[in-house]
């Protein structure tokens, strides 16, 4: 019994946070709500093919999915690049080290509000700076322009991750292996693509992951900031989008179904994070 | 194959930390040279300095006739072998051995006939498909060894390629080792901590202590002619025996005045005398023959199988006193004995420099 009573806790947070609202959004996810609250009726997969055939789905999926590739992409991309310099520096390692990590201390909200400062119409330092090169941005009115400042603010965001978890990564590759492979191998370019980085891959693997699932989901917040509670024609996540619809357009259902393809996207990428983890090579 | 020729090299890290200070040492074609000493002699940052994996401060390497100083590792034309082997743990075996000539350009079918020709040799043709992790400690070394001689390189370095191995496998790689290197003729230099390997491979020991040579010479005259009381207690297996001794008029005399005769035939007021334990005779009683006597009493009695060694001390402290005995003989703790070592077989040394007296 003991045993038991020592999982409760843990068992009733994943029931009361976790269980329950998600047992919640499926049940609704087949009923039309009434946007007072009144009633609900049974519509079966109404919801689902709704969501699936309306164009604005589409195009929201369309963007998150531009979105996650490059947030994920770009962010492990600069993350790798930083930790390899940061692993070579010598001196002051741990100033620098400590400026790169910064960032992760920062909330997403945050991001994203210094996100909107920093591609503000009137003050933004970027949009002087692009000005500079002739491109006149404007966000939150611009689709392209907005995206972009999405992009690059969630990438801001997430590289101080990638860049702890590369850095270690780095660091547990035997010095020995780097000095034998500096003997086998005079170009240095040409070391990292063949020893270097199939020895991070098993790192590489997982905070593809967690990237996709930041991209995703964390990313809430700086969408938020930035599209200012105003989406019009602006870009925005899924899910976001399941706010948007039901909070805002009061469509509980629609929402739901929303939310549960999300559930089973975020369940896909659990399996296969699994399947990466047990597979992944331990190198001794 | 090649000469390596260093010249007053020198290694100071960041903080003016000398670990390397002015070593020359010419190494001929085809000799296998091992520098030997204790942790943090410089032995390693030497030969990382051969390789080219740390940074000359002064001084000159020379590989064959080429100066290497700013040459990269890669284009040295030389293959090491590491303490913990370095393989690269993602490559199978196969690749493991090709990786080195893949890089440098060569065609596929030389790759393969060297490959399997390495394999041949060191009977790890069984492994090739298979990765490092799979494979027990000795073939992972033989699988370093290979990665070294598919090179054909001028040069091998080894840094304590044995270290991480079991006692017999350890013999047995040792063995091997001399033998390919007999075989192949390819200059080596080889750093060890233990100096049983160091006597046993060497043609010339390299002996650092401090970032200093200690001593160069053949190992056996390393073991007869110690250069120093460094050596002296390096070198051997129990250490020589190292004693303080006041000349006294003509004899000589234990510093703490315990007995020991001998006669001082050098001229100075004080030494430090050395004594191989094997070198020092069990005797019946009180000896006056030429020579150091000593009387002892024995402490510890420890057999090896093929000999023993007594561990002994001087009635009133001083420095313990190791003796080779039979394997049969019985002594008994506390039990007092009379030691004779012939004049020839007593090493003098300055008590000062510790340096050898002849």
């Amino acid at each position: 019994m003991v045993p038991y009573m020592l999982l409760l806790p843990q068992l009733a947070i994943v029931t009361i946070f976790f269980l329950w609202p998600a047992a919640e959004a499926i049940q609704s996810s087949f009923y039309l709500e009434d946007p007072f609250g009144f009633g609900s009726t049974f519509v079966g997969l109404d919801n689902f093919t709704d969501m699936l055939t309306s164009t604005d789905y589409g195009r929201v999926a369309r963007f998150t999915a531009v979105f996650t590739f490059f947030v994920t992409f770009l962010s492990l991309g600069f993350a790798l690049l930083l930790a390899v310099k940061a692993d070579k520096v010598l001196r002051g390692a741990s100033t620098y080290k400590t400026l790169l990590m910064w960032v992760y201390a920062v909330a997403p909200p945050v991001a994203g509000l210094i996100g909107v400062l920093l591609f503000d119409q009137h003050v933004g330092p970027m949009v002087d700076l692009f000005a500079m090169f002739g491109w006149k941005m404007q966000i939150g009115v611009n689709y392209f322009d907005t995206s972009f400042a999405m992009i690059v603010t969630a990438v801001w965001k997430q590289i101080p991750v990638n860049f702890i978890f590369f850095l270690s990564g780095l660091q547990g590759i035997s010095k020995s292996v780097q000095e034998a492979a500096s003997i086998d191998c005079r170009s240095g370019f040409r070391r990292f693509w063949t020893v270097t980085f199939p020895l991070l891959a098993p790192t590489g693997f997982f905070l593809l992951i967690i990237n996709i699932t930041y991209a995703f989901f964390d990313t809430f917040g700086i969408v938020d900031v930035i599209v200012k509670n105003e989406p019009g024609n602006n870009p925005v996540t899924l899910v976001y989008k399941v706010y948007l619809d039901g909070f805002r357009g009061n469509d509980l259902g629609g929402s739901s179904a929303q939310s549960v393809i999300l559930m089973a996207l975020v369940f896909i990428l659990t399996i296969i994070q699994f399947r990466l983890i047990e597979r992944r090579v331990h190198y001794t | 194959m090649a000469t390596i020729t260093l010249d007053t090299v020198r290694k100071v890290y960041a903080g003016d930390v000398e670990a390397v200070k002015g070593v020359s040492i010419d190494i001929a074609d085809s000799e296998f040279i091992v520098l030997v000493g204790p942790s943090g002699c410089g032995k390693s940052t030497l030969l990382r300095m051969i390789a080219g994996l740390e940074d000359i401060t002064t001084g000159e390497i020379k590989i064959g006739d080429r100066l290497v100083n700013k040459v990269d590792p890669a284009d040295r034309d030389i293959a090491m072998v590491f303490q913990n082997y370095a393989l690269y743990p993602h490559m199978s075996v196969y690749n493991n051995l090709a990786y080195g000539l893949k890089n440098r350009g060569m065609a596929k079918e030389e790759i393969d006939r060297r490959v399997k020709e390495a394999a041949r040799i060191l009977e790890i043709g069984d492994y090739l498909e298979r990765r490092p992790r799979a494979l027990s400690g000795g073939q992972r070394q033989r699988v370093a060894m290979g990665r070294a001689i598919v090179r054909e390189p001028a040069a091998f370095l080894f840094d304590e390629p044995l270290s991480n191995l079991d006692a017999k496998l350890r013999v047995q790689m040792r063995v091997e080792i001399k033998r390919l290197q007999q075989s192949l003729g390819t200059t080596s230099v080889y750093v060890t901590h233990d100096q049983l390997e160091a006597m046993t491979l060497a043609d010339r020991l390299v002996v650092l202590n401090g970032g200093n040579i200690e001593q160069i010479g053949a190992p056996i005259e390393v073991y007869d002619k110690p250069a120093s009381t460094f050596v002296a207690s390096f070198i051997g297996s129990p250490a020589m025996n190292l004693l303080n001794v006041k000349a006294d008029g003509d004899g000589l005399s234990l510093e703490n005045g315990a007995g020991l005769s001998g006669s001082n035939a050098k001229g100075k007021d004080s030494y430090i005398v050395g004594i191989r334990p094997e070198h020092l005779q069990v005797v019946d009683g009180p000896s006056s023959g030429d020579g150091v006597n000593l009387e002892v009493s024995v402490d510890v009695l420890e057999p090896v199988g093929a000999e023993s060694f007594v561990y002994a001390s001087f009635p009133d402290g001083g420095p313990e006193i190791v003796v080779r005995v039979s394997s049969h003989a019985r002594h008994e703790p506390g039990e007092k004995m009379h030691l004779h070592a012939d004049a020839k077989d007593v090493h003098f040394f300055d008590s000062s420099t510790g340096r050898r007296i002849d």
